[in-house]
């Protein structure tokens, strides 16, 4: 899979691909997520993608962007990975976003709509009409962006409780 | 959740001015859409521009616009100018001492930061865009507010 998609802004001048994720990218995902976490769990990131990003593709979606004009950059501009989930919690069949990420030097330009988008397609493509996310309450960045991009709060409310 | 009709003043008054870029309206032109009384939305708007949020046109064909970045307010912004929302967490009463009253706080506090969380997720733009898609009123076309 390959999607081609020209960027939303108008700051840039690029053209994005999002496209599956390769053995190579990996190590770029994963220092993506360490600058922007500041927290380096490299051993996570490659279970992810032996679980994501080689099997069930039909359902898992581990996408990443990069510069379609320039085939010499071959930064990974930001990631994005969802699975179809189905009858968990009740829920027919729908698509959940659980990791999204973009270069915070590159924020601004239509990388992460872009990622959204090609993610919507694909779970479009494997049958379902629903996306969810989860946001913690205070991460008013990525609450922004997907209530921008037309998320509203769902039907289910998450609870927890400390196990002590 | 119920606002005060102020804050749904200032918040009416924000989407009309921000419809589109540069967009001027005294405040008639907006009391008259929303029936409501050019004193008490004078009020609202006073209350605006101290703030920042609007900008007062001075002369003859004067009023107000917006003076903020549509994409970087949010609906907490507006909403913060005229509701207590200082009350999480603060003990207003004896009664709120005791264990039921802590616990019964405990819970209208996770209502309160749920709402506050949800107002401050919205942007002033990210509201036009759902009103494009209610398809309320006519087509709103609203170039500074693009990209993402």
């Amino acid at each position: 899979m390959a999607i081609d998609r020209k960027p939303h802004s108008q700051t840039t001048g690029a053209a994005l691909r999002v496209r599956r994720v390769q053995a190579a990218d990996i190590p770029q995902v994963i220092a993506l997520d360490t600058r922007v976490t500041k927290l380096a769990k490299p051993d996570y990131w490659k279970d992810v993608y032996r679980r994501y990003g080689k099997r069930r593709l039909h359902e898992r979606f581990f996408l990443i962007a990069k510069n379609r004009l320039d085939r010499a950059d071959s930064r990974v501009l930001g990631f994005i990975i969802g699975e179809v989930r189905t009858w968990e919690f009740g829920s027919t069949p729908c698509g959940w976003v659980f990791a999204l990420s973009v270069d915070p030097d590159m924020r601004l330009h239509g990388i992460g709509k872009a990622l959204l988008e090609a993610i919507s397609g694909e779970f479009r493509k494997a049958g379902v009409r629903k996306m969810r996310t989860m946001v913690e309450r205070g991460a008013q960045l990525p609450l922004l962006f997907f209530r921008s991009e037309g998320m509203m709060a769902g039907p289910y409310i998450q609870l927890e409780k400390d196990l002590d | 959740m119920r606002l005060q009709i102020s804050t749904r003043l200032a918040i009416f008054a924000v989407l009309e001015l921000t419809e589109r870029e540069s967009r001027q309206l005294s405040v008639a032109d907006i009391g008259k859409k929303y029936n409501v009384s050019n004193h008490h939305l004078a009020k609202v708007m006073h209350i605006m521009g101290r703030a920042g949020l609007v900008r007062a046109v001075r002369g003859a064909g004067g009023g107000y616009r917006f003076a903020a970045n549509p994409r970087r307010t949010t609906l907490l912004d507006v909403v913060q100018l005229f509701e207590d929302i200082s009350s999480v967490e603060k003990d207003t009463e004896a009664a709120d001492a005791t264990p039921e009253g802590k616990a019964l706080q405990a819970i209208l506090n996770e209502i309160d930061a749920i709402a506050w969380a949800t107002l401050g997720s919205i942007t002033i733009a990210t509201m036009h865009k759902l009103l494009n898609r209610a398809g309320a009123g006519r087509r709103r076309s609203i170039p500074y507010l693009g990209g993402s």
